[in-house]
């Protein structure tokens, strides 16, 4: 149906050398995948986007690469702790030979060793601006390709351009560029999103809309934006899904789930489940229906240059963690969705798909009218996302209260659960 | 005794025997007349399918589950040599009826529902009332006695138990679904019947029920009626029904028309989607 | 004061054998190994039966050890040893094997290392070499020696000055050594020019700093001397030996091995000098490991490695005779039978049976081992001192 006045046809982006359709895409590759189970401590970090390290609690000692007992005291107690991300490159190389087919592709490329200031020596990818030995660094986790933590050494101040780092743009989703389709923009939370991704120079976003025929004030003024195209998707229809992925779906580099149903209540106060299934559908069920069209076009294009196919952003909830009785059945369906979206990123991950999980708290719409503060604005959870893709994230907590309930829940999670019954 | 004595027992279709029926060359006429094209069925049904524009209520209040057709097979994995869908939506979907019991007005009434209501409502003629100049120009515009008393001197009295459809041509805005719902920030806005159309029809004509091509038989803005939604509370609290999302009345002539609208056979429906046939004389 | 370790007493190794090196083999580590101790049998003009101890190294053996061989190769031994040292194994192999036969545990104890090398499987050990390895050097590309040699040689030449010129000049003799040996896969002439405009492979690392895996196995057997003699077996002596695993663990980058830590007591254990040695077979995976055993053995003090390469010569007929066969990066590196070639290599010195030339009076060899890179660095080292017959051991006072 044709809801909206048409677009104009858009002048392709000049900013990336479309690529040669004569020409077969790569296959996505990835680099080594295996870690040992203490080395997925370094994952956890990166996905947060936090460098940390084992840290012995007995005497202190920074351990690294990560280890199940202290290298000084032998104490099984190392924890992992934020550390100083800084350093002195010893010594680097330029290898020009990989022997996996990932890092042949991309040869030749920059490696290190660097001598953390908190103790031990780390072998570490190098970005092209950094300095030679001996040279001060910042170091960073981040997650590489096959969604695994990578120690990545920047220089110790920004440089112009440094994001355009092959190493940069390798271990992140930025959406500059890229084309993004957010699944619903009729939201307020949809709408400040492709109003951040616009603004973070995406090359195209489509904007999703449901449902037509409600009047959507912003929805026009989003259309009418230059680098905008207003796209009919209803995330409860496979049809209406299927069909925007036959036509879009082999373009997509990033896919932003912003659709969300939610109508405040506890189990008592729905009356039967007719409200519940709406959460269901569109909060799981959409995202499964999106997943099951979106999801092959994504993985084939995972290699298809500096604007490849790169990442899937899901919208949930911190309660899809720790379930918020005052609105259980929205709780329950974002923890199905979550578990969906770990599906999602296991089947991804062999591609090279980011899945980011953003897990934001009481979102400032009108379905929080009745939460107090703080609640998340929906230009700040917008933000959120945008910095996540351009750090290369995978978990994120945006805000205070996320960051609360997140912190409680790790700490405590029965804790948790009996102060959200409070 | 009048025909709305739903007290009584309904007469189902097997009390004439068998023979009785067949001898009726009244029927034997009709297939005749069908066959040769002296009655032409015209179908007043949109396609049930998921793009279909809903109806839509303030987002606080519960909302009808929409059309939905999902694949179970098709010759493939899931099932080799058959295609089949499930199919979900809500009662009040597509074209389709609303039963007394609809409305809290009809909730006591007997045989209010879907499965209880006497089979032979369900095939009835109708009158129908052109308001399509009317609708084009004012789309919030409301029919009046006065146009329904304009029918009857033209066309002749509306008889009882017979359906009265208005027509507005608002059916052949259904590719467009944002003018088919037509919504701006008052709410939405579609013509209708007014409280005293409503109750002239039931109270002075006795009519089965109220046809519209909107979704609704009140208009878009009849939550402002005094009462309001008049055509659910009057109709419905009087035992009479509604038939919205109506097509193709434009090929219908203004009296003459036998409709057969039987709804799903729901355990207490308040309504279906349902195939409305027309029967026409060439 | 360190504590002295036991003299050895009348430990003798013998019969060295190589199963000729090939790029490629479709046989297996078992194959290969077999092969070596057919080779020691038949040698040393012995049965199978006679070989009651056994040492074994192989890093494509998996899903074996030494124990499952045993039963494949239907030898019965009363000492057996699974060492898996990599580049270390043979000098660790030498030393165990010599205090099991002084004590009485083992007559005749075979040596021998080997491993396959199937198109596909240098790629497949590097992914999965040690857990340091897989967690913070694979991911990162630098999987295999390449990288880890080139970050230890970038930074040896930025804080000793020394120059790609240096590596060369060891590369390009070692070439030298090796062109008179049949068994070496790279006999052709090597310039210093070649040394130095090969193909980069990490910088500052080219295509001849860096050895060619391959398959094949080296062997020998350790014994009294007495046996030896009965055997009518020609042998050398084993003066002193030493070994260290994970030497200097504070060191931010390796500049040093273990021989450092150890040196002395290899010298006091023998009652020599580094003066008194003829020639030495350094374990050569890349040039810059080299240096650091010719500063680490005491041939000159640490840093002075450059100065002291263009001091000397390294052919067989040179000032410092070193890798006379051609070492690993002329012959192949055979797996963990890399540190085998040198000892091997240093007991047909010693009995006059080189592969290829003749160092002039050979009477003492040191030979040298180097293994593991775990993480950043190699964590095993060793060295042994061994004496051609005749050749009394000279002790220090005191
Ligand atoms: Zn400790």
């Amino acid at each position: 149906m044709n809801a909206l006045p048409p677009q104009p046809p858009r002048a392709p982006s000049s900013r990336l050398k479309r690529r040669n359709p004569l020409v077969a895409l790569k296959p996505p590759l990835v680099p080594p995948f295996a870690r040992s189970r203490a080395a997925q401590g370094l994952t956890a970090a990166a996905a947060l986007g936090v460098f940390a390290l084992q840290r012995c609690e007995k005497c202190g000692a920074a351990q690294y690469p990560p280890r199940d007992a202290c290298v000084q005291c032998l104490s099984p107690r190392l924890r992992w702790r934020p550390a100083e991300g800084t350093g002195e490159l010893l010594s680097e190389t330029l290898i020009r030979h990989g022997q996996e087919l990932y890092f042949r592709e991309r040869a030749p490329w920059r490696v290190g060793l660097v001598r953390l200031d908190c103790g031990p020596s780390a072998i570490v990818a190098l970005h092209g601006d950094c300095a030679p030995a001996p040279s001060r660094l910042r170091l960073r986790l981040a997650l590489d390709k096959s969604g695994q933590a990578l120690m990545i050494a920047l220089p110790e101040k920004d440089t112009p351009d440094m994001a355009e780092d092959p190493l940069v743009r390798e271990t992140t989703c930025a959406p500059r560029a890229r084309k993004v389709l957010v699944t619903d923009a009729k939201t307020k939370v949809g709408r400040a999103m492709v109003e951040a991704l616009v603004a973070a120079g995406a090359d195209l976003v489509w904007a999703g809309y449901a449902a037509p025929w409600k009047p959507s004030p912003h929805l026009e003024a989003l259309g009418a934006l230059e680098g905008v195209s207003l796209v009919p998707l209803d995330v409860t229809d496979e049809s209406s899904v299927r069909e925007l992925a036959g036509s879009i779906g082999g373009k997509v580099d990033i896919l932003v789930n912003t659709a969300e149903y939610h109508r405040p209540g506890s189990i008592a106060s729905r009356g039967g489940v007719a409200t519940a299934r709406t959460e269901m559908e569109v909060n799981y069920f959409g995202l499964l229906r999106l997943s099951q069209s979106f999801m092959a076009a994504l993985k084939a294009r995972a290699a298809d240059g500096p604007a490849s196919a790169t990442a899937w952003v899901n919208i949930l909830s911190v309660h899809a963690l720790s379930n918020d009785p005052a609105h259980g059945t929205f709780s329950a369906s974002k923890a199905a969705a979550f578990s969906l979206a770990q599906a999602l990123r296991a089947d991804l991950q062999a591609s090279g798909i980011r899945v980011i999980n953003v897990f934001p708290g009481s979102i400032d719409d009108e379905w929080n009218a009745r939460v107090a503060p703080p609640k998340l604005s929906p230009a700040a959870l917008a933000k959120a996302v945008v910095e996540a893709l351009e750090r290369g994230l995978e978990d994120v907590y945006p805000g205070e209260v996320a960051k609360d309930v997140m912190a409680r829940f790790l700490e405590n999670p029965k804790a948790l659960e009996r102060e959200l019954a409070g | 005794m009048s025909w709305r004595a739903f007290s009584r027992t309904p007469r189902r279709s097997s009390e004439n025997s068998p023979g009785e029926r067949m001898s009726s060359p009244v029927l034997a006429h009709l297939i005749t007349d069908i066959v040769a094209g002296r009655i032409r069925v015209v179908d007043l049904t949109h396609t049930l399918a998921p793009e279909f524009p809903p109806i839509v209520l303030p987002p606080e209040f519960g909302e009808s589950a929409p059309v939905r057709i999902e694949e179970v097979s098709r010759y493939d994995a899931r099932g080799p040599a058959w295609y089949w869908n499930n199919l979900s939506f809500g009662e009040h979907t597509g074209t389709h009826f609303d039963a007394p019991i609809h409305w809290v007005t009809g909730r006591d009434l007997p045989n209010n529902a879907t499965d209880t209501i006497p089979l032979d409502r369900f095939v009835a003629s109708a009158s129908v009332i052109d308001c399509s100049r009317e609708a084009g120009e004012d789309a919030d515009y409301l029919l009046s006695v006065e146009k329904l008393r304009a029918f009857e001197e033209r066309h002749g009295r509306i008889s009882p138990r017979s359906w009265v459809l208005m027509r507005t041509d608002w059916s052949k805005r259904s590719n467009d679904a944002v003018a088919f719902q037509n919504f701006d920030e008052t709410g939405q806005h579609t013509p209708g019947p007014d409280v005293d159309a409503v109750r002239f029809l039931v109270e002075e004509r006795d009519v089965l029920g109220f046809g519209t091509e909107t979704i609704g038989t009140d208009a878009g803005q009849a939550a402002h009626l005094r009462p309001p939604y008049p055509c659910h509370s009057i109709m419905h609290g009087a035992g009479r029904f509604g038939l919205q999302c109506l097509a193709n009345l434009d090929l219908l002539p203004a009296t003459g028309a036998v409709l057969i609208a039987a709804p799903l056979k729901i355990r207490q429906g308040s309504g279906s989607p349902l195939r409305v046939l027309a029967l026409v004389p060439a | 004061m360190r504590a002295l370790a036991r003299p050895y007493e009348d430990v003798v190794v013998a019969a060295p054998v190589t199963v000729p090196y090939t790029r490629h083999s479709i046989h297996s580590a078992h194959w290969f190994l077999a092969q070596a101790l057919a080779k020691l049998i038949q040698a040393a003009g012995i049965r199978k039966s006679d070989i009651d101890g056994l040492a074994v190294s192989s890093f494509t053996i998996a899903p074996d050890t030494a124990v499952g061989f045993t039963q494949h190769v239907g030898l019965s031994p009363r000492f057996l040893e699974h060492v898996p040292m990599g580049g270390a194994s043979a000098i660790v192999q030498l030393r165990r094997a010599a205090r099991a036969v002084e004590a009485g545990d083992a007559h005749i104890v075979a040596c021998i290392a080997g491993d396959a090398n199937h198109v596909d499987s240098f790629r497949l050990n590097t992914a999965s070499f040690s857990r340091f390895a897989r967690d913070a050097v694979y991911p990162y590309g630098s999987g295999g020696p390449n990288g880890s040699f080139a970050l230890l040689t970038a930074h040896y030449m930025r804080a000793y000055g020394a120059s790609r010129e240096d590596f060369g000049k060891l590369c390009v003799a070692q070439r030298q050594n090796a062109r008179a040996n049949p068994l070496a896969l790279f006999r052709s002439e090597l310039t210093l020019e070649d040394y130095l405009n090969a193909r980069l492979i990490a910088d500052p690392i080219r295509l001849f700093d860096c050895v060619m895996p391959c398959a094949g196995a080296d062997g020998f057997l350790v014994m009294r001397r007495a046996t030896a003699k009965k055997l009518d077996l020609p042998h050398v002596r084993l003066l002193g030996a030493i070994e260290r695993h994970n030497a200097y663990p504070g060191d931010a980058i390796q500049f040093r091995g273990g021989w450092a830590l150890d040196q002395d007591a290899l010298y006091d254990q023998t009652g020599l000098a580094p003066k008194d040695i003829d020639f030495l077979q350094a374990y050569d995976d890349y040039p810059v490991i080299t240096l650091m055993q010719i500063e680490d053995l005491g041939f000159c003090g640490k840093g002075e490695g450059p100065e002291f390469v263009r001091r000397h010569s390294f052919t067989v007929d040179g000032s410092f005779p070193l890798n006379t066969s051609g070492g690993q990066l002329s012959m192949g590196q055979a797996g963990a039978a890399g540190g085998h070639l040198g000892l091997v290599e240093a007991i047909r010195q010693l009995t006059g049976m080189p592969l290829g030339a003749q160092v002039e009076k050979a009477r003492l060899g040191l030979v040298s081992g180097f293994g593991m890179i775990n993480y950043d660095r190699g964590l095993c080292s060793g060295a042994a001192i061994l004496a051609a017959q005749g050749r009394g051991k000279r002790r220090k006072k005191g």
